[in-house]
């Protein structure tokens, strides 16, 4: 039982915000209740616990609510500061610079991948594709500085910039697929093709994260709603 | 001497700079240099009486410099976070139309202020460099709770303050008719949210300024200009927001790092007719 109360988290399996507090949970060893969104219609609990944005993840540490998925991974690593590693690097300036990385994959990078399925015509998706690689290439430049010869972003093990990034590889994968693209391609970015195997791989990441297969379907039944014409 | 062409290079990084500089002969005096006939360096460069980079280097250490634009909000931010750590610092205005190559190189990515430059390292993204001067300054003045779950809670509101505060204010200036209407309805409504939020509380955080203070507070320099605009009251709306936000001025911190409203609101006016914006 985790310290202080119960932990339970309201998500969903294909959300890679959600798989971040699930990730930092599991490197913590902390035990708690996945509490599954139906897709398409939300909860009397999660409306309740996030009024303001009304999205998943929310974690309810002892019924009190913490939204947004970055702020839940950063308040995970300071309630429980002595169970697992550390999520946050100790040093204020690779502090600054992981958080730095953070927002930039959340508010340009991860925008750009979700605007390649949604670009209409072959030069907008070719424009899409740019800036994903642009973004990766980038990516690749601050995992060689950052992870100094390591294996993670994180040193030897997952750490916050890992969590923030590695979320997104099934649907990097998922995109792979549809797009016929090599992303994470071994030649370009090699650092970040051989981070992303190990990543998945890791004990922390294996059980949450969804099969390719099962997360590409899903993203079938999305892309069909968004095409379908709104309703009279 | 290669002055000219060394100052103008774009995107040269600083320490590349100073291992030029290192290698040049001869180094202007500041001293015995007269100004009329010394071609003076920008002034993000500083010079010194020296050609050893590791003394150039040494000269730097505890170098605090901020990267900043008169009217942001933003860059607001970090000015009070340093004031409020009482953190001697070199303010360097940009001019955005003409980037400085030291923006440039400190901040690749995004090309933005604020930036802040301790030890000559970059801190790029304004949230983030506040929590940078709370981390690295602890001893005084406190801006984020000590609580984690109080932490949680400040960096929320102060994410939910950067998804609507400027994006809504920016539409309530630079559109009309249908579009200007709705900004400033979900403008007031945001506004609002926070007021609920901050209660009956002095501040954010509590009886303490904090991180959610440090967030909003730049904003009510710019509600004069959205107020014009807009043709609408924001203290009418949110009276209790508008008395948080003169609580927060009577702080140094504060008065001293936000800039006359009627400034801002000139400065609105020629963005306007710049983008055409009746």
């Amino acid at each position: 039982m985790a310290k202080g109360g119960e932990v339970k988290l309201i998500g969903g399996w294909p959300s890679p915000f959600v798989m971040r507090p699930r990730i930092a949970l599991n490197l913590k060893g902390l035990e708690y209740e996945f509490l599954e969104e139906k897709f398409g219609a939300k909860s009397e609990l999660l409306l309740r616990s996030n009024p303001v944005h009304k999205k998943i993840p929310v974690l309810l540490h002892a019924d009190r609510p913490v939204c947004e998925s970055l702020v839940i991974v950063q308040y995970i690593d300071e309630a429980w500061p002595s169970s697992g590693p550390s999520i946050l690097p100790s040093d204020p300036y690779d502090r600054a610079t992981a958080r730095f990385w953070a927002a930039y994959i959340d508010e340009k990078w991860f925008p750009s991948m979700s605007g390649i399925a949604r670009a209409q015509g072959e030069e907008a998706k070719k424009a899409a594709i740019d800036q994903v690689v642009e973004g990766l290439s980038l990516l690749e430049d601050a995992f060689g500085k950052i992870s100094k010869g390591k294996p993670f972003f994180g040193g030897d093990t997952i750490g916050f910039l890992d969590i923030a990034l590695g979320c997104f590889l099934g649907w990097v994968r998922v995109t792979e697929r549809t797009q016929g693209l090599k992303l994470l391609d071994q030649a370009k970015v090699p650092g970040l093709a051989k981070w992303a195997e190990r990543f998945c791989a890791d004990s922390a990441v294996k059980g949450v994260m969804p099969e390719t297969e099962k997360l590409a379907e899903f993203a079938k039944l999305i892309m069909a709603k968004f095409r379908a014409p709104p309703p009279q | 001497m290669a002055s000219a062409s060394l100052w103008n290079v774009p995107e040269l990084a600083l320490t590349s700079l100073n291992r030029l500089i290192g290698n040049l002969l001869y180094i202007p005096n500041p001293i015995l240099a007269s100004p009329s006939n010394q071609k003076r360096p920008p002034q993000h460069i500083k010079l010194h009486y020296s050609s050893s980079t590791s003394l150039l280097k040494k000269q730097m250490a505890e170098e605090v410099i901020l990267l900043d634009f008169w009217p942001s909000p933003f860059g607001m931010r970090v000015r009070i976070a340093l004031a409020e750590k009482g953190i001697a610092y070199d303010y360097k205005e940009e001019d955005l139309k003409n980037k400085s190559p030291l923006l440039l190189a400190m901040n690749p990515v995004h090309k933005k202020i604020p930036v802040l430059i301790h030890n000559g390292k970059p801190v790029c993204e304004s949230l983030i460099a506040v929590q940078y001067i709370d981390e690295v300054w602890h001893d005084k003045s406190p801006l984020l709770p000590s609580d984690p779950y109080e932490r949680a809670q400040a960096r929320f509101w102060a994410d939910y303050v950067d998804k609507k505060i400027y994006d809504l204010g920016r539409k309530i200036w630079s559109t009309k008719g249908e579009e200007q209407e709705a900004a400033k309805k979900e403008f007031v409504e945001s506004l609002k949210l926070l007021e609920g939020e901050l209660g009956d509380k002095p501040f954010f955080g509590g009886q303490a300024f904090g991180f959610v203070d440090v967030a909003l507070v730049p904003f009510y320099s710019w509600f004069y200009a959205y107020e014009t605009c807009g043709g609408f009251s924001i203290e009418a709306e949110c009276p209790k927001l508008v008395a948080w936000a003169k609580r927060c001025l009577l702080r140094e911190s504060v008065s001293k790092s936000l800039p006359d409203p009627e400034k801002v609101h000139g400065f609105v006016l020629e963005l306007k007719k710049k983008y055409g914006v009746e």
